[in-house]
């Protein structure tokens, strides 16, 4: 029991990482190697859910941070859904809404795969 | 100074799977105190990542040392003391990162002291030969914005 899960869906060519838990320095790799998989098996266009997360330090971040530029090389992105409040004053803190697409739900995370960049 | 009235203690081994125990620690003596949720939630990850900096780099990821966590209260603030007995470090080597070059050059890691100083009203380190301490506080009435961070102070 580690406290932290990584549960995965897919939709087409999108791949859905629900997190569950708390992700820590103790948890970070567990989401590393399930990023790292995706990455392996070219499935870059993912969406991360943060519904089920209750904590995440600076440790869980970092491992956004380390997979971005290569999943977005790739072709991908690395978006970001259903942020508590909690969750969310971390990534604003350090800065990360400015580097990463967030979006209140994952619906809305899966349609804008679909369409051409608004950037 | 005011005397510290009340005095809590953790002495626990520096495995990060510990790091959640660590938090519930911090978490219930601030809740106890009258802290309210914003202001618990910055402190526990305050001390998470300081604790997190103790594991990797005073100690090394070495599983086989000890973290103290002290928690002292006065009628003004809360104090945590992290103390640890590995490598040491010059304070004044310590730089908080430039956010918006850190985030263009997309570093990993490094980000805990400045959540630490973001988080905290006070932040100081003490290194002395194999004993390095981190001391951060939080004031009851929170200085930055003049809001109480708590509902009542019960220092006892």
């Amino acid at each position: 029991m580690t406290g932290f899960e990584v549960m995965r869906a897919e939709n087409g060519e999108v791949t859905l990482l629900r997190l569950k838990g708390y992700l820590d320095a103790h948890t970070a790799p567990d989401l590393e190697t399930a990023l790292q998989k995706l990455i392996d098996e070219k499935r870059v266009k993912i969406i991360v859910s943060f519904r089920e997360l209750s904590y995440i330090s600076s440790a869980g971040l970092g491992v956004f941070m380390g997979f971005i530029e290569e999943v977005r090389s790739g072709g991908g992105d690395i978006k970001l859904t259903n942020m508590s409040q909690k969750i969310y004053r971390v990534f604003d803190l350090l800065g990360f809404p400015t580097l990463f697409e967030i979006r209140d739900d994952e619906s809305h995370a899966v349609g804008s795969f679909a369409q051409p960049k608004a950037r | 100074m005011p005397q510290a009235k009340k005095k809590y203690q953790l002495r626990i081994p520096s495995q990060t799977d510990n790091l959640e125990l660590i938090r519930e620690f911090v978490s219930r003596v601030a809740r106890k105190v009258g802290f309210k949720d914003d202001a618990i939630s910055k402190i526990e990850l305050a001390v998470d990542e300081a604790c997190a900096n103790v594991i990797e780099h005073a100690y090394q990821k070495s599983d086989k040392k000890n973290i103290d966590v002290a928690i002292q209260i006065d009628f003004q603030k809360f104090t945590i003391i992290i103390t640890d007995h590995g490598r040491g470090f010059d304070p004044k080597n310590i730089k908080t990162p430039d956010m918006k070059e850190y985030l263009a050059q997309m570093r990993v890691g490094g980000l805990g002291i400045y959540l630490m100083r973001t988080l905290m009203d006070e932040i100081d380190f003490n290194v002395q030969p194999r004993r390095n301490q981190v001391i951060m506080s939080k004031y009851f009435l929170d200085k930055k914005s003049k809001n109480s961070d708590q509902t009542e102070v019960r220092p006892n």
